[in-house]
């Protein structure tokens, strides 16, 4: 198994070739029309027509918001590069070993699905030969390019896709590594400490959709890429699946060779066959018109569907892309309304023998008829083995057929905008500008006192300077550490523990605290509620007082006691530490005096 | 054995090497760096300590376009070329855009355009818009002229940055005209997806195929590739260095627009049974920029051995007083002197304020609501082809739909 991964991370710059801000907007304020049409280049007579099949069809509606100019709209050329972007996609390279270009060149990848008003893609290769170490050894990293964020997606039909430009030019590193990795672990080890490394510059965007994984998977057949895999944790679950979905496709190919298997290219119409079917799918589509095509798939049962193959899946998710879902199959027939005289009658019908499986599918014609291509398409491949896709993660772990893998990228020069030169004594200078690596970060933290996973755990979340200010300033490493692990990122430590150290409220109130605040909740108004907080002073005194001769007695022994009925009257309303402290002052003064 | 671009090299540098097909150096950079294609495609710039060769390019012949088959009943229309890159093909091994020579290459790129018309095709020249002189507006119109045995309709495909002077040439030299003769440009190169060209392109065949018999100006109506506007060859004026919609008509209704049809808004010439071409230009006209604290020795240099002059005053049309005596000695010597303004919208009047009437006492044209530039053009026509007082009587009448006597609220 070979696996690699691709990160996609935005930054938290102003765009990359323009001077808008780097966020998501709802403020709508216009609307333009555009037609994008590929190139020409190497296109010989077949792409004309394909060419003239993109006129006619798709419009691309682009939703003008507060946060893009005319640099978005492709109506004025694009700015230089934004530097402070570049400085971010430098260091990060630095940081990942990588050996930086001495002049940068910026390139147009064409890109026509009407992602980039331009039609292309500006990217441009910033670093090469970079590594990351892991506990499971070192991973290559080929590549990292500082390229432009596509503008969003906000609605897609048949002739026409909305997209809005509020995203559209928001830098993006992209780094790739070799498909060096042996195992989903790996992979997430991989990930983890390269998103730790974009973090440590503080100038990435955090929040849903600011990075993108991508998986490249690989058993020595075909190449499949799981496209925008966001959770880390599920990394391994994804690669175990997409290993496990690969090697049975090998062993049904292995079978399929073995049994000289076939498939024809005739399509049968079985529509006749349902006419009084129980199958609901089936019978509502026959009354809209439509029609049942079969298709004969020789020597092929038992693999569409058993306790171990499931090719039957791939057929369907095939033509599920086109809109299609009621494909049905030989191994899972009869079921779904579909009798066993049904079936009977199909496999008279495509002659069919033991061996023998088929598909058929329900709908419009011209739609069954070209969902047909596809399983033919599909059906043909499995003879080989794993074919080369993009497949969409699911949230069970598993993972569904997107589209074929695109072929190599065509890129030409961004001529708008001039090379950049990095001088050697530029990259000296960020050398000595880098943040700490993260494994450095969190001996930093560790020795403020808290576990060393806390540490990896507050580093994932970005708030290790947060963390580090409030426990070097109030004290209580391991309570902030739980407050900010269990809590949220967008609320305010700092006054809780500065409250907390006053005496305010005792440290057990602070989980609550936290909580109420992450819910929405102004800590004023909370900490309004401890305001008729107890006189501490009031209350050691007077439990001295009554235990006078106690502490005389037992002398140093009569602390612990005393505390336990300190504690038994400030618990929740006032630091036990703050209790211990005062208590102790005067139980030494007593004990003093007393000799 | 000699290195070249193209070549699949081999490049030792301080950061370890790098290999990929060497490209040519562009004109601007540090001479020490060395550009590379990346085999996934990246260019990259590297200070090369060595360069080593892994294999020579080849040499890619300019590849041959297939011939086309003329199809009975579609009218046939000239594509004049003048240069840039409306349309252009890239080639994705060196990046490089090739322009459009041949009608072959034309069609390779905007293949709908079979659809429309038969197409002509030949370059006249490949210069820059910024390049242009009015010398090949002669040549244009002397080929337009030679191109009315074989066409019904003549495409200019020009550089955006010049278009409107060649437009206004063209409407003046052009006295008759058999067909329309029609100019477009794009304001993004066709190497790009997005580029306006093939909407631009398609929008002025169409327009070319009409019973017009004027010279015109098709470009985009607005950002959106929904429609293009048809804007008269002595009213259009590019407004925008980069917008799409950049080309305007000013002091007048644009004539059309062109969706899926051509639609004209209103009245316009139509062809006629000949071409009549008067070719003749007399470049010794200055356009002038007054602005305040203008030198009058400056002027004086300006009109020094100009037989006339185009000033784009401020406001109404005016320079400033002491500028005067200049203008008086000058057009007492008989050089022809012209007022419109810098406001563009609006006609100049030179009776409102002291100064214009001083102007005027002092021959200077007031020139309407005339554009500047379609002035400028318009007087070096006159002065080609007509005597002095014609020349001055000519020039505040409409002779080509540049000048008009109402204006409206848009
Ligand atoms: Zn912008």
């Amino acid at each position: 198994m070979k696996c690699g991964i691709e990160i996609h991370q935005q930054l938290n710059t102003k765009k990359l070739f323009c001077d808008c801000d780097s966020r998501l907007s709802d403020n709508v304020i216009g609307k333009v029309i555009r037609i994008l049409r590929p190139t020409q280049s190497e296109m010989g007579e077949v792409d004309r027509a394909a060419v003239e099949e993109s006129l006619k069809k798709r419009k691309y509606i682009y939703e003008i918001t507060d946060n893009s100019c005319l640099v978005e709209l492709d109506e004025e050329p694009p700015h230089e590069m934004n530097l402070e972007a570049i400085e971010t996609a430098l260091k990060v390279s630095l940081m990942l070993n990588a050996k930086i270009v001495d002049e940068i060149h910026v390139m147009r990848k064409i890109v026509i699905d009407g992602s980039n008003t331009s039609g292309f893609q500006r990217t441009a290769l910033v670093a090469m030969n970079g590594y990351v170490d892991t506990k499971f050894g070192r991973v290559k990293i080929p590549t990292i390019c500082l390229e432009e964020e596509a503008a969003r997606k906000i609605e897609e039909k048949d002739n026409y896709v909305v997209y809005r430009l509020d995203r559209l030019g928001i830098p993006l590193i992209e780094i790739a590594t070799s498909p060096d990795m042996k195992s989903g672990e790996e992979v997430k080890e991989v990930a983890q400490k390269i998103g730790y490394i974009l973090r440590a510059t503080k100038k990435v965007r955090r929040g849903a959709g600011t990075i993108r994984q991508d998986l490249n998977i690989s058993t020595g057949q075909g190449r499949v890429e799981i496209k925008g895999v966001s959770k880390l944790n599920m990394i391994p679950k994804w690669v175990e699946n997409e290993v496990k979905r690969q090697e049975m496709l090998k062993e049904v190919a292995e079978i399929l060779k073995e049994r000289d298997a076939r498939v024809h290219k005739e399509i049968y119409d079985l529509t006749d066959i349902f006419t009084n079917t129980k199958s609901k799918i089936i019978a509502r589509e026959i009354k809209n018109g439509g029609v049942v095509l079969g298709l004969k798939l020789e020597r092929f049962a038992g693999l569409l569907k058993s306790d171990k193959f499931r090719l039957g899946r791939e057929l369907a998710e095939r033509v599920r892309v086109i809109g299609i879902r009621g494909l049905f199959h030989g191994d899972e027939l009869p079921a779904y309304g579909i009798s066993g005289k049904e079936v009977e009658k199909i496999r008279k019908k495509l002659n069919l023998g033991d061996d023998d499986s088929f598909v058929i599918i329900a709908g419009p014609e011209e739609k069954v008829r070209l969902g047909m291509e596809k399983v033919i398409e599909r059906a043909k491949m499995a003879i080989h083995g794993v074919p080369d896709e993009t497949r969409a993660p699911k949230d069970d772990g598993s993972s569904i057929y997107m589209r074929p893998l695109p072929g190599a990228e065509r890129m030409y020069p961004e001529t708008d905008i001039p090379p950049i030169r990095i001088p050697n004594s530029y990259i000296e200078k960020l050398k000595r500008e880098l943040p700490k690596m993260p494994e450095e970060r969190v001996k930093d933290l560790v020795s403020l006192g808290i576990s060393e996973q806390d540490a990896w755990q507050i580093l994932h979340m970005g708030m290790e300077d947060e963390f580090e200010k409030i426990a070097k300033k109030y004290g209580y490493p391991t309570i902030v550490a739980r407050a900010m692990i269990n809590g949220c990122r967008d609320i305010d430590y700092e006054p809780v523990f500065k409250y907390l150290n006053e005496g305010k409220f005792a440290k057990e109130a602070v989980d609550d605290i936290v909580l109420r605040m992450c819910n929405g909740e102004k800590f004023e108004d909370i900490l309004s509620e401890f305001k008729e907080s107890v006189n501490v002073d009031e209350v050691i005194e007077r439990i001295v007082k009554n235990k006078i001769e106690f502490i005389r007695e037992r002398r140093e022994n009569a602390f612990k006691p005393l505390m336990g009925i300190a504690m038994k009257e400030l618990r929740g309303k006032v630091d036990g530490r703050i209790v211990s402290e005062k208590l102790r002052e005067k139980v030494e003064k007593i004990i003093e005096s007393s000799s | 054995m000699n290195i070249e671009p193209g070549d699949y090299v081999e490049v030792a540098t301080s950061k370890g090497s790098v290999r990929g097909i060497l490209l040519p150096r562009p004109e601007y950079g540090e001479g020490n760096i060395v550009v590379i294609k990346l085999d996934n495609g990246y260019n990259v710039g590297v200070i090369a300590k060595e360069i080593r060769l892994i294999r020579k390019g080849e040499r890619k012949e300019r590849e041959r376009r297939g011939e086309i088959k003329n199809l009975k009943g579609l009218p046939t229309i000239s594509i004049i070329g003048t240069g840039g890159t409306i349309a252009s093909y890239v080639d994705y091994k060196t990046g490089a855009v090739n322009p459009a020579l041949t009608a072959e290459d034309f069609i390779f790129t905007v293949p709908e355009i079979v659809k429309e018309a038969n197409i002509r095709a030949e370059m006249v020249f490949n210069i820059l818009s910024e390049d242009m002189k009015p010398e090949y507006w002669i040549k244009i119109a002397r080929k337009i002229k030679d191109e009315a045995k074989f066409s019904n309709g003549i495409v200019i495909p020009h550089g955006t940055d010049t278009m409107s002077y060649t437009s206004a040439s063209l409407s003046f030299m052009l006295e008759k005209l058999p067909f329309p003769v029609v100019l477009v440009g794009s304001q993004r190169s066709s190497d790009r997806p997005s580029s306006d060209a093939y909407m631009n392109l398609i929008s002025a065949v169409k327009v070319a195929k009409t019973d017009l018999g004027e010279v015109v100006v098709v470009m985009h109506a607005t950002s959106s590739d929904d429609k293009c506007l048809i804007h008269r060859g002595t009213r259009v004026r590019k407004m925008h260095t980069s917008r799409r919609d950049a080309f305007k008509s000013v002091n007048s209704r644009p004539m059309g627009e062109v969706g899926e049809e051509v639609k004209f808004y209103g009245e316009y010439r139509k062809r006629d049974d000949k071409l009549v071409l008067r070719d003749k230009m007399d470049e010794k006209v200055s356009l002038i920029y007054f602005y305040p604290g203008m030198k009058s020795d400056l002027l004086e240099s300006l009109l020094d051995g100009m037989h006339g002059a185009i000033i784009m005053g401020t406001g109404l049309g005016h320079v400033s007083s002491d500028l005067l005596p200049i203008l008086r000695k000058n057009i007492r010597d008989g050089v022809v002197v012209g007022m419109t303004s810098q406001c563009l919208y609006g006609r100049v009047n030179l009776n409102v304020y002291s100064t214009g009437r001083e102007l005027k006492n002092a021959g200077v044209i007031p020139l309407e609501d005339m554009l500047p530039e379609v002035a400028y053009v318009k007087l070096m026509w006159l002065l080609g082809n007509y005597d002095l007082s014609k020349v001055k009587k000519l020039m505040r009448e409409n002779l080509r739909g540049e000048i008009s006597n109402r204006r409206f609220l848009e």
